[in-house]
């Protein structure tokens, strides 16, 4: 093989390769170089201006470390993130790998799959702020489930804590976000050799075990992608955790679009270029444990 | 403030209708020929602004009036502010706030409007030109119109301290807000903004999440509580900012709120739903939970109100023909039909004069003297807002705006501000 490689790739491969580069070079790439130029960029009221200045990094960090163990704003907002996303993660890593393990390898017939596949896309016909915001008049305090608790008997008040709470905010994100989970993890799935699954009942083991060695090891990365998709969006939103947690939950992404809004963009900048790095840091890791290129 | 909601754009404009406005413009009265209408090709005004007063309503009416089509660009506030300052040739007129202007004239992207071509100039109430209503002066902490309301020359970068021939905004709505109460569920009276922060109320409160209002409405109450007197609290320092978002802060970890909002409809959703029973809100969005049939009251208090002001601005490259158009149209919106439609909204127009002779008595009588309904009191779509007999919260005009006691506003420290306002949302 290596002998028939040329030394250099040919034209028409570069062609092809052309227009998705230009794409990402001009969609992608140079908005990125600007947001990271901005960032160094000082600022006043009304304008931008362009003399390099530390001040939007020292701001996003002031008195981190002289207020210790107290946490600043960025750490208390980043630890509100994490916690959220990690939640999240495992909520929705636990329910799509039950919802896609259902659909794989109990329901036999291919059609069946692809009409349960289809279900599960249904909820993806309405919009993101739709889907939240339907949450509302159940979860709230004379709403449908309060009325039902107390109806019944099990709660002599409503529960306070239903909604505009973490709750609210994690049911929101599971609710919207489990299906990124189920695909990937299903096409991992649908992928593994039934053989296998049959020679480990033949040597004797259980289905729990079955599943822990041979399909959880082979989903990797399936479950790698769909973590990725879920933390990504997660660490950057502001619309959910805004509308469930009632206004009064800090999230990085919150932040950024109130400063935005006060035409702080150097300041945004700043901070949106130490969420990517952060975000950056956490895939990274993730590929660590599996290597996406290689399993695939 | 980010009234971004009832949204009422999306004027489709006939042919039919297209053609009698470039009539209009062309002088001719009647449609002649082909060729005379494609020279007087009607003009289009991009009218960027929030929502609030861009009703289909005023842009048919201009047009049937003037032939002037007007194109409406509904955006929040924050995002009015950002177009001027980034797209200053996206937009023909703009519809902004007084306190944004503070950050829009630096920044060089307006054009100082010439009093000698506004016909009503004169006619424009004392609250902006003198700060003053019915001979009283009224408050003026924060960025009270007064202070913005005239620049040095017509491309000055500086507000003017003494009436000049330029102007920075005309205006077109204003009103003071208050908080709304669910009397239904209070049983009780309210009587001082004091009882926001009232443990009474734990976890069914609410203000707004727009720093630069919110922070307003949180000095009300620390001012109400007798914990600080504030020179101005429009114009914070540093200790008076720490020391509001310190209030504030520790009512939120004590579970006083249950939600923050941001636009006009979560404020009615949250009053609506019984979710909240006092918090900030905006006159309409009173009147929209009232016409869903809940008991809602725009609460007078005793410290009296926040205020805030609206008004046109040209943008610097504007020219010629637009130029012109821009001017006949800011004239039309003085001259009362604009003025009267908002006035039945619960909002205060300009000139007053022209807008009473353009309602009826009655309605006059209802909005703008705090007299109770002669009859039956209707929105301009015709549904009735308030049965014979009632009474408009917080009575006259003279009465509402005279108990001003600041007006929304841009501190010194807003970039501070805005960091503390951050951390009372983590918090």
């Amino acid at each position: 093989m290596a002998s028939m490689t040329r030394p250099y790739p040919n034209r028409a491969a570069l062609w092809q390769a052309a227009p998705l580069a230009l794409l990402l070079a001009v969609f992608f790439v140079l908005p990125l170089v600007l947001v990271v130029v901005v960032s160094v960029w000082d600022y006043n009221d009304y304008a931008i201006l362009p003399d390099v200045t530390p001040r939007n990094y020292r701001d996003v960090f002031e008195g981190c470390v002289a207020s210790l163990p107290e946490l600043c704003l960025t750490f208390k907002t980043y630890l509100s993130t994490l916690k959220f996303c990690l939640l999240v993660w495992l909520s929705t890593l636990l329910i799509g790998f039950t919802v896609a393990y259902f659909l794989a390898f109990h329901v036999r017939s291919l059609g069946w799959q692809v009409v349960l596949f289809l279900v599960c896309t249904i909820p993806f016909w309405t919009s993101n702020v739709i889907r939240m915001i339907s949450w509302i008049p159940l979860l709230g305090r004379n709403g449908v489930i309060n009325q039902w608790l107390q109806s019944v008997g099990v709660t002599d008040a409503p529960l306070e804590w239903l909604l505009f709470s973490d709750f609210s905010v994690l049911l929101a994100f599971v609710h919207l976000y489990t299906m990124f989970m189920i695909v990937p993890i299903f096409n991992s799935m649908t992928r593994i050799d039934r053989s296998l699954l049959e020679a480990a009942y033949d040597a004797g083991a259980s289905g729990w075990q079955t599943l822990w060695n041979v399909v959880v090891p082979l989903c990797k990365p399936g479950i790698v992608i769909g973590s990725i998709f879920v933390v990504t969006i997660v660490m950057g939103d502001f619309v959910t955790i805004g509308v469930m947690g009632g206004q009064q939950i800090a999230s990085i992404g919150k932040i950024i679009s109130v400063q935005m809004s006060y035409l702080q963009f150097p300041l945004a900048a700043a901070n949106a270029v130490i969420l990517l790095a952060v975000v950056m840091m956490i895939i990274w890791a993730m590929t660590r444990v599996v290597d996406i290129r290689k399993e695939l | 403030m980010t009234k971004a909601s009832t949204n009422k754009t999306g004027t489709t404009i006939s042919r039919r209708a297209l053609l009698k406005g470039a009539a209009a413009t062309a002088g001719v009265g009647t449609i002649t020929g082909f060729p005379a209408i494609v020279s007087a090709e009607p003009v289009t005004l991009r009218y960027l602004g929030t929502a609030v007063n861009q009703s289909r309503e005023i842009a048919e009416k201009v047009k049937q009036d003037l032939g002037i089509i007007i194109e409406y660009i509904p955006v929040t506030t924050d995002d009015v502010t950002k177009r001027v300052i980034t797209q200053p040739n996206s937009f023909d007129i703009v519809d902004t706030e007084y306190f944004s202007l503070k950050k829009l004239v630096p920044s060089g992207n307006l054009l100082g409007m010439d009093a000698k071509r506004i016909k009503l100039a004169d006619k424009i109430t004392p609250v902006f030109t003198r700060g003053e209503v019915g001979g009283k002066k009224i408050g003026d902490q924060g960025t009270a119109p007064k202070k913005v309301f005239y620049l040095e020359g017509q491309t000055s970068k500086k507000f003017a301290s003494q009436p000049t021939q330029w102007i920075t905004l005309i205006p077109t709505v204003y009103n003071a807000d208050t908080l709304g109460i669910r009397p239904d569920l209070i049983k009780r009276p309210i009587e001082s903004w004091k009882e926001l922060l009232n443990p009474e109320f734990k976890g069914k409160a609410s203000i707004l999440n727009i720093p630069s209002i919110g922070i307003m409405d949180a000095a009300m109450v620390v001012e109400a509580s007798g914990i600080h007197k504030y020179a101005d609290k429009g114009n914070m320092t540093k200790a008076e900012i720490d020391l509001t978002m310190k209030v504030m802060i520790e009512a939120k970890k004590a579970g006083q709120f249950r939600a923050f909002w941001k636009d006009f409809n979560e404020s009615v959703n949250l009053m609506a739903s019984g979710e909240t029973v006092i918090q900030s809100m905006w006159s309409p969005a009173v009147t929209k939970v009232r016409s869903m049939g809940v008991a809602c009251t725009y609460q007078p208090l005793k410290e009296g109100y926040r205020a805030w002001a609206a008004g046109f601005a040209l943008p610097k490259t504007l020219k010629g023909k637009k130029l012109d158009a821009s001017y006949d149209f800011i004239n039309w919106f003085l001259s009362g039909w604009a003025g009267a439609f908002l006035n039945r909204q619960g909002y205060y127009s300009a000139v007053l004069d022209t807008a009473k002779a353009n309602m009826e008595a009655y309605e006059w009588a209802y909005w703008m003297e705090g007299k109770p309904a002669e009859k039956d009191i209707k929105a301009p779509d015709g549904t009735v807002l308030e049965k014979a007999g009632a009474m408009r919260d917080g009575g006259s005009y003279e009465a509402r705006m005279g108990g001003v006691a600041c007006w929304n506003a841009i501190m010194d420290e807003n970039e501070y501000m805005v960091r503390k306002w951050n951390e009372f949302i983590a918090a």
